[in-house]
């Protein structure tokens, strides 16, 4: 019955082409994928074990658990997604380390009220950054993102920096697609709320 | 609308992945409570805000460093 071709569906990413040549034994095609990856795996891993060192172990252990993998790789789901899946339980695995006999999991539902209605309704003052220097805004935007439980830091993470979609967001984490636009509205919430300190008008309420 | 209808709406209507029917719906309710516009405005912003600033550069020295420890093993056979 399907007359209409969707020519889209039929593209080939690129990833497929470096990958299958790396299978076939050529490193440079992945190293291209390393080059291509390593900053976004870098801060997805920086974002969930707050720890440089293992942040940065987590990037040589995701690309090399993928390397040895590599030929297991099922090209119905993107190089990228599986990438990030190994460097997430990777990184995951790094915090339960540092946080011994505490449960540390993407998938457990935190119980939080703060995805409600916000409390606060104190409107920003207009590019609310430039009362701060660089460096001080790195610092409070670090500040702040860290006061998230790490499976609200890494659907943000994912979501609104990256840009993946929710869909691709579930996929990489084994979440459902409802817990994702759970957790993204509550981490959005409470990033917002806990920004507000800062960027906040002199005035509440005042335009 | 009430303002919590209006918040599990609001990744939609940041994606501007809203019908326009529900998107009237919502800026009527827009129209008449402060709360959910400075909700949605300083939502935006920190989405922004974070997206524009990168937190955690990987410098090229240790980039370097990370992808001949990467490559060293592959060629090893890890």
């Amino acid at each position: 019955m399907a007359t209409i071709q969707v020519t889209g569906e039929n593209e080939q990413h690129p990833d497929v082409a470096l990958v299958a040549s790396a299978v076939a034994g050529d490193v440079q095609a992945f190293e291209k994928l390393i080059r291509k990856y390593d900053r976004q795996i870098f801060r997805i891993a920086q974002h969930i074990t707050q720890n440089r060192e293992d942040a940065e172990d987590v990037v040589q252990d995701a690309f090399l658990k993928a390397y040895e993998k590599l030929n297991q790789f099922q090209g119905n789901s993107k190089f990228y997604t599986w990438l990030v899946r190994i460097a997430v339980n990777e990184s995951l695995m790094r915090l339960r380390k540092r946080r011994t006999g505490k449960m540390v999991s993407i998938d457990e539902d935190i119980e939080t009220d703060e995805g409600s209605v916000p409390r606060d309704l104190a409107d920003w003052s207009p590019n609310p950054e430039q009362n701060y220097s660089q460096t001080e805004l790195a610092k409070i935007l670090r500040k702040t993102i860290q006061g998230l439980p790490p499976g609200f830091r890494v659907v943000f993470v994912l979501r609104d920096v990256d840009g993946l979609s929710t869909e691709e967001t579930a996929e990489m984490l084994g979440l459902s697609i409802p817990a994702v636009k759970s957790r993204l509205l509550r981490a959005r919430l409470q990033l917002r709320e806990r920004l507000s300190r800062y960027f906040r008008s002199k005035k509440a309420g005042e335009k | 609308m009430t303002c919590t209808e209006f918040l599990a709406l609001l990744d939609e209507l940041i994606e501007g992945a809203v019908s326009d029917e529900t998107r009237a719906q919502l800026e009527k309710h827009l129209s008449g409570c402060d709360h959910c516009t400075v909700t949605l405005n300083t939502t935006r912003k920190t989405i922004e805000i974070y997206r524009s600033h990168e937190l955690y550069e990987l410098p090229t020295n240790v980039r370097d460093r990370l992808h001949a420890a990467i490559l060293a093993r592959c060629k090893n056979g890890c």
